[in-house]
């Protein structure tokens, strides 16, 4: 008894003046902000910048930056070491000035082997960077313990080998973690981990059902391993000096709860983003009662948001240089979903969105966290002209519309990766890359025959023979080669995901989650400008395929003009629309692993020069090799009238037949946005309204820069060790890329007219 | 009624105030060695376009220009070449959304034809490109006095006028010159602002690509300190002239 009232009396402590709400009986972190968050409606005057100790912290990390540059990409890998939660002994940058403690492994820039996903992976990013696994691990995960990689591979079809290696599908999760799954890091704040456990067991409990069927043995083999992984958490926090079995007491502790939380799961999996969800103004709770209480200051809270930001963009994944040319710039995915609305007409703008926001200029720009603001018309105007300034000082930052996802998702849901909306806690994705539709009307030209591998690999049959392309029977030919596509690609993502549940669960991510969850099928397509256009050229002007001997078409003469998509042109636009929700109604048609909920993307992240490079010569006049455009983006080039127009045709694209996210990718010279630093922010706000109605747009990437800065990053990176750009759907250090990737960005359209 | 249009741009932000519509008309009077739209000089090129269809253009984007203050912009080329037209596409745009219309200028014209242009028109950017009406043949094939007319007529009738000039050095940065575009500026009520616009290379791809020889060849941008002297050598000149007026 005298225990039981210890321990109330300590989570009363960790409670004290919130205001208590159905939150305390249930976890449900949604309540608690409902109830506790304090909606700021004021400017950035109040923001303060870097202490010492956050600078000389940053200086540690410019330093570790650099020398990582130098070594190639990579400093150094604990080979020896499979990463689990508690695998490796806690690390410090330095351990007298941190407010917040924490890393991947025993060592800052230390990257750990995470095998589970695939141990090839592991010995070919090793072996790329100069480092080598010893034997007796390989030996480990390939005779003893199976990988996700392995059993992928098992079950994959000869068809789903060839999809593969042609690159009509790319960028599959088949050899490394799947990712996209935020964990509700809040909660171990808010309810410290005892009560989790607790609520965990009795799910358990829940879960002792009359016929053990396939799916309740699962769910139970899962909450056990979820509980296991909570008790490892424990552990982690435990070395570090802390005790978080119970709540945090203060924003302090807040921070490193919810950060040892994330930490967890980024030691677990190497998901390809992991991302961290809507923790700004979660946190902003308890700054707020600290500042009440006198025990914080305005500096000590920046300080405390300066350090866990510092956290996040250290975090590291060993990868091998092919994964780097689908998703370049080393990036993680920390992606921070900020501001937004409640579903009671509150904003969720606080202090902290700022401070949030502000880690840039304490810290200077960089890609990682990425933060993501969520926008809305009802947004408070002094938060607004705060982001479009900080997007044009620093172009870090990208908008994703609240207004159109909080009917679908309500009010606490958060991005993962680039534009996917999930609620958190209560929802998770089965991430499935993207099929290449350019590729696939090249397989309807050319009879289902590979244009580059000259190889059979869609089904065999008649190729189009007449001199000049008939729309009507390209689009019905081509209906059928998307409806082939689209089962094949469910099919593969039904084999990854089960393995990857088998060999590779995410445990601690998905004890931070509800028992029950929405899982969603999330797909993906690449190449629709170019397809769009392509059709467009079919429809309205004259285009002759050039066959080589073999028959297959590898270029195209077109005669007379036609309209290009990004010019707000419904004549093409309406293509463009057809072709999402076409190919969006043929991934329904299948059925999914888990019964999962199909939903699709239209976002390539930097994998539309790799697409690009796998896809011959278009009938829109894109030559083989060629990258596509980003994403939901138009032709670099095509959209011929400005800004608005561009947008307008991007956001006619559904996003009911795209949930998974439409990202579209805007670049504009600082110029071209106005000529004094006032009208420009003005501008911007006044074009993210304008883009982001309730029925508009969904995404956008602001870069603000001029041309001849890229170039000149180009020839002279060491100047530039801090430029960050965004691509689609986040931001990486230019000087990361590969020099491809960065002609492409070079190449895209600039808005500007001079 | 059909107008020749060069071009179209949705998202302007530098010809007025806010976001515009900024319409490129196609043809010019003058013949500027700095010309950074070379191609929108023939009056027979371009696409015809009634202003019907110009306001359907016009039209998907006015939630962005009505949130920003901006409106239409009418640029070219020389509109006032295409007068009827453009006053009849202001008057509508008036009529229709009352959105807020501007006209981007070298005023070379006859004054007299601008009365029913005017009554639609809100904001004049008139490009003095220089003040010596022989350094202005010698720069842009014609003299200036129709421009310093079209300025004075401004003026008489009460318009709002942002005054805009290229800097261009050694050309058009002389102390004399700067002083006395600043006196003449002085003399003009309405004027609500004086944009110097420093000079740049990125349009002489137009005319290589047109095959014409660009003629100020090895010209360079000013620097920020040139434009700032440029101002206060204007400043100046104003001042000047309110002392002689008094």
């Amino acid at each position: 008894m005298a225990v039981q009232e210890k321990e109330l009396s300590t989570v009363e402590h960790a409670w004290r003046s919130f205001k208590p709400g159905k939150w305390m009986k249930n976890i449900d972190t949604r309540d608690f902000i409902e109830e506790n968050i304090n909606p700021y409606h004021g400017d950035d005057t109040f923001l303060a910048g870097a202490t010492q100790d956050t600078k000389a912290l940053w200086d540690i990390i410019s330093d570790l930056s650099k020398k990582e540059r130098a070594n190639g990409g990579v400093l150094d890998v604990d080979v020896n070491t499979p990463s689990t939660i508690t695998s490796h002994k806690p690390g410090y940058l330095d351990k007298n000035r941190e407010k917040v403690v924490g890393l991947q492994t025993d060592e800052p820039f230390k990257r750990s082997l995470q095998p589970f996903g695939g141990i090839r992976m592991m010995v070919d990013a090793c072996k790329a960077y100069g480092f080598e696994v010893p034997e007796s691990i390989i030996k480990l995960f390939t005779d003893i313990r199976k990988t996700h990689n392995q059993g992928v591979f098992d079950a994959y079809t000869d068809e789903m080998k060839a999809a593969r290696r042609a690159g009509i599908i790319t960028g599959l999760p088949d050899a490394y973690g799947r990712g996209r799954i935020i964990g509700d890091y809040r909660r171990v704040a808010l309810y410290g981990v005892d009560r989790l456990i607790v609520e965990k067991k009795n799910d358990l409990k829940q879960m002792e059902v009359d016929v053990m069927t396939e799916d309740a043995m699962r769910l139970r083999e899962e909450l056990s391993e979820q509980i296991r992984s909570l008790n490892e958490l424990k552990l982690m926090a435990k070395e570090h000096g802390f005790d978080i079995s119970k709540p945090a007491s203060n924003a302090s502790e807040a921070f490193q709860w919810l950060y040892f939380g994330y930490l967890a799961a980024i030691k677990e999996q190497n998901g390809a983003a992991m991302s961290l969800g809507r923790v700004s103004s979660f946190l902003d709770a308890y700054i707020e009662r600290d500042i009440a209480e006198g025990t914080l200051t305005e500096e000590q809270a920046q300080e405390l948001v300066d350090h866990f930001v510092m956290k996040l963009r250290i975090v590291k994944f060993l990868r091998t240089p092919d994964y780097n040319e689908l998703f370049s710039g080393d990036p993680t995915w920390v992606t921070e979903s900020i501001g937004g609305m409640s579903i009671t007409g509150k904003t969720h703008v606080t202090k902290n969105s700022f401070r949030f926001l502000h880690t840039l200029y304490n810290l200077g720009p960089a890609p990682e966290p990425n933060l993501t603001v969520l926008w809305s018309k009802d947004l408070p105007n002094n938060f607004k002209k705060f982001c479009s300034k900080v997007s044009i000082e620093t172009s870090a930052i990208q908008y994703e519309n609240d207004d159109l996802m909080r009917p679908y998702f309500g009010d606490d849901y958060g991005i993962a990766c680039c534009v996917s909306a999930m609620r958190i806690g209560k929802q998770m994705q089965f991430f499935g890359a993207r099929a290449n539709l350019a590729k696939a009307l090249l397989y309807t030209i050319n009879g289902g025959v590979d244009e580059k591998l000259g190889m059979q690999v869609g089904p065999q049959f008649a190729p189009i023979t007449s001199e000049y392309l008939d729309f009507d029977e390209v689009m019905a030919k081509f209906d059928n080669v998307m409806e082939w596509l689209a089962k094949l690609y469910v099919n593969t993502l039904n084999v990854i995901h089960f393995m990857h549940d088998k060999y590779s669960y995410e445990r601690i991510e998905m004890a931070l989650h509800d028992r029950e969850i929405l899982r969603t099928m999330a797909t993906g397509i690449a190449g629709l400008s170019v397809v769009a256009d392509s059709l467009s050229a079919i429809k309205y002007a004259k285009v002759k395929p050039i066959r080589n001997e073999q028959g297959i078409a590898v270029d195209f003469v077109t005669e007379g003009e036609y309209p290009t998509y990004g010019n707000n042109d419904d004549r093409v636009d309406e293509i463009a629309v057809d072709l999402v929700e076409r190919f969006m109604n043929k991934i329904r048609k299948n059925k999914t692993y888990r019964d999962a909920l199909p939903t699709m993307s239209v976002l390539t992240i930097t994998s539309n020069v790799v697409y690009g490079k796998k896809t011959g010569t278009t009938p829109d006049g894109r030559q083989a090799g060629e990258p596509f455009a980003p994403g939901a983006n138009p032709m670099h080039g095509r959209d011929q009238k400005g800004a608005l127009a561009s947008l307008s045709s991007v956001a006619k694209l559904p996003y009911e037949h795209s949930l998974d996210g439409i990202s579209n990718t805007f670049s504009i010279v600082p110029k071209a946005l106005g000529k004094e630093m006032e009208s420009r922010v003005n501008n911007m706000v006044a074009m993210m309204d304008g883009y982001m109605t309730p029925d508009g747009g969904h995404h956008l990437n602001v870069n603000v820069f001029d041309r001849a800065q890229l170039m000149d990053a180009m020839e002279h990176p060491e100047e530039y060790p801090q430029l960050t750009i965004r691509v689609s759907g986040y931001a990486v250090n230019f000087i990361k890329l590969t020099r491809e990737q960065q002609l492409d960005v070079i190449n895209r359209t600039f808005h500007g007219k001079i | 009624m059909k107008g020749r249009i060069h071009s179209i741009e949705t998202f302007g932000t530098v010809d007025g105030p806010g976001i515009r519509f900024v319409l490129f008309l196609q043809g010019c009077a003058l013949q500027c060695k700095f010309c950074h739209n070379r191609d929108t000089w023939d009056t027979t090129k371009g696409k015809e376009m009634t202003v019907e269809e110009v306001l359907a253009e016009i039209e998907p984007y006015l939630a962005y220009y009505r949130a920003s203050g901006g409106g239409l912009t009418v640029t070219g080329g020389e509109p006032l070449l295409q007068t009827p037209f453009v006053a009849e596409l202001f008057k509508a745009v008036k009529d229709k959304w009352n959105l807020h219309t501007t006209l981007d200028s070298s005023g070379f014209c006859e004054t007299s034809k601008l009365g029913k242009l005017m009554e639609a028109t809100d904001l004049v950017l008139l490009d003095l490109k220089q003040i010596d009406p022989e350094k202005h043949i010698w720069l842009t094939g014609q003299p200036n006095d129709r421009t310093l007319a079209y300025a004075k007529w401004m003026s008489d009738h009460g318009k709002k006028m942002w005054i805009r000039h290229v800097l261009i050095p050694d050309v058009t940065d002389s102390a004399s010159h700067l002083i006395s575009l600043g006196q003449f500026v002085g003399t003009l009520q309405g004027v609500e602002k004086i944009e110097i616009l420093p000079y740049h290379e990125m349009g002489i791809y137009k005319w290589e690509e047109m095959g014409e020889e660009y003629p100020l060849e090895g010209y360079r941008s000013p620097t920020d300190e040139e434009v700032e002297r440029a101002y206060n050598l204007i400043e100046k000149g104003k001042t000047q002239q309110l002392q002689v007026i008094k």
